[in-house]
């Protein structure tokens, strides 16, 4: 190494190590002194705080709030990034080839995805109103208990999450769009292949990249989802809308018990990472084929 | 179909889309007493009594401030931070730059319910509980790596020989940093920014656990507990969640560009 590459090398790590240390400090200790905590019983206002091993992982497998909280977390994730997906291109499919007031088009699809959760959260309270809501109006004056009924409570709370998050998709997949050359879409119509089949042989192959992103972007995000939920419907009711999250932070701030409820957070980060890894993983078996 | 008829019909199916938003518009310029009662869909008149409460007697003001504050810091913390260390990966020999990059994207999709606890200990134990400090910190925790990951990506995407140019002619590397990189990744400086700032404006998890009081409770927040006496204020509330989102609006629709080129940034580039 020349005294010129060893001086740059030496300057590199004097610009990273600001933003490392702040990194250091903010994530990766948290996350690894919740891994810690995970490991105790820690009930701060009766001054408990002790090493208590595997047990909060333990008494976790066999309390039916957790199964029932994992059981939402996964049909709430599964449910809202497949709707996602399938909206998303077709909405994609719908902007492709605008041409009048594509800008005001594109507003009008981010609205949804800028405005904070909560907003979000309570606009949707107001539009599920049983008496004054929107949505029984549009449904013809009925008067159902959206966010009071176990049974409609996660497909209203699922509905709001697509409604907030399906512009992402969208936007990732017209962008994709607008990148395929014509000369594919001209070649296949010379070889007299009808709108089915351009879509089915050259378009959605051509989306499936972006949507396996999407599709990770969104999955990690659904599973990590705490706003919509906590103020929506408050996992209520009896429960039907409670994810891991929410039971964490109940756990953590509500009953206080830091231990027990890092353990469930440490839960929340494990099926993240599995995502993540199993994504990460396909990926890299995909271009090792290709 | 003829093209201007199609691309109209596509404006009304997303004007429909974001009708939820406007009825909310609506809910907030409705009378009190017309609320409740649907059908009529459209009310007797407009007033702004709603905006009124909202603005003269809740806490929803000093949480706006909170909110533009934190976010504020958040955003320059964060570039402050990330530009340089965007700039060592994208251009300098950094060592175990690959393993750098995997710790920065990892620690982007640490989920917040997990370090919330340690983290609430660590303000407590600073003493940062109920200020503006904690918040900036917390929300530095998702905002920098995102920043990072955006400005490299950007930064290699500008060709290097006018740097190169620019050191030959004896300028320092801060020199060449300042004048000759720093305006051509200005635009996605842009981008970077305009992310960091919204999802420190969303930010509820954090701002809910650390927050106590109105010195340091964000605009989320403040909606969240927005109070009622005997029944729901929904008209005040629909008129505290406009106030809420105007910032993140007025963003989307006057810098739509930088926000598609960083949304896009952020998920293609591997």
């Amino acid at each position: 190494m020349t005294p010129r590459q060893r001086a740059a090398r030496r300057e590199g790590v004097l610009y990273l190590a600001p933003a490392l240390l702040a990194l250091g400090a903010l994530t990766v200790y948290p996350g690894l002194w919740v891994l810690w905590l995970s490991l105790q019983q820690r009930v701060p206002i009766f001054g408990i705080e002790r090493f208590d091993g595997l047990a909060n992982y333990l008494f976790l497998l066999a309390d039916p709030r957790f199964w029932s909280a994992t059981r939402v977390t996964l049909a709430f994730t599964l449910a809202s990034v497949a709707l996602e997906v399938i909206l998303g291109v077709a909405v994609a499919l719908a902007l492709w080839g605008q041409r009048l007031g594509r800008r005001l088009a594109l507003g009008l699809l981010l609205l949804a995805w800028a405005l904070p959760t909560v907003v979000t959260a309570k606009m949707f309270e107001w539009l599920y109103h049983p008496a004054a809501g929107l949505v029984n109006l549009l449904l013809g004056g009925r008067e159902l208990n959206w966010l009071g009924d176990p049974a409609l409570a996660l497909p209203g709370l699922i509905l709001a999450d697509v409604w907030r998050t399906m512009p992402f998709v969208a936007l990732l997949c017209y962008a994709r769009l607008l990148g395929i050359p014509a000369e594919l879409y001209e070649a296949a119509q010379v070889d007299g292949a009808g709108p089915a089949a351009i879509l089915r042989l050259i378009t959605l192959p051509m989306l499936r990249r972006i949507l396996l992103i999407a599709a990770l972007f969104r999955t990690l995000d659904a599973l990590r989802a705490f706003d919509l939920m906590f103020v929506l419907t408050r996992g209520g009711p009896a429960g039907t809308t409670e994810t891991l999250t929410v039971y964490a932070y109940r756990s953590l701030f509500q009953t206080l018990q830091l231990g027990f409820g890092s353990a469930v957070g440490v839960v929340v980060f494990a099926l993240v990472m599995l995502v993540a890894w199993a994504y990460l993983r396909a990926q890299r078996r995909e271009e090792a084929a290709s | 179909m003829r093209r201007p008829i199609r691309d109209l019909g596509v404006l009304l199916l997303l004007a429909g889309y974001a009708v939820p938003y406007f009825w909310q518009v609506l809910t907030s310029l409705k009378p009190e007493a017309e609320l409740l009662v649907l059908p009529p869909v459209l009310p007797s008149r407009l007033t702004w009594e709603h905006y009124h409460v909202v603005l003269e007697q809740s806490l929803i003001p000093r949480s706006l401030v909170n909110s533009l504050g934190v976010a504020c810091l958040t955003t320059v913390l964060a570039l402050a931070l990330g530009l340089f260390a965007a700039y060592a990966l994208a251009r300098l020999p950094v060592p175990a730059r690959g393993a750098i990059l995997l710790a920065i994207v990892a620690g982007s999709a640490f989920p917040q319910i997990a370090t919330v606890s340690p983290l609430y200990l660590l303000m407590r134990a600073l003493g940062l509980r109920d200020t503006w400090t904690a918040l900036v910190l917390a929300n530095t925790s998702f905002a920098l790596p995102l920043v990072i990951w955006l400005l490299a990506g950007f930064i290699r995407e500008i060709p290097e020989e006018l740097e190169q140019a620019a050191a030959l002619d004896g300028a320092s590397r801060l020199e060449v940093f300042r004048f000759v990189l720093l305006p051509l990744v200005a635009p996605g400086v842009a981008s970077a920014a305009l992310l960091a700032f919204l999802m420190s404006w969303n930010e509820f998890l954090f701002a809910y656990t650390f927050t106590a009081t109105e010195a340091s409770r964000t605009v989320p927040v403040a909606l969240a507990l927005f109070p009622g006496v005997f029944e729901v204020p929904w008209g005040d509330i629909a008129a505290a969640s406009i106030l809420a989102s105007l910032p993140p609006i007025l963003l989307v629709a006057g810098l739509q560009r930088y926000l598609i080129r960083g949304l896009l940034a952020g998920a293609l580039r591997e």
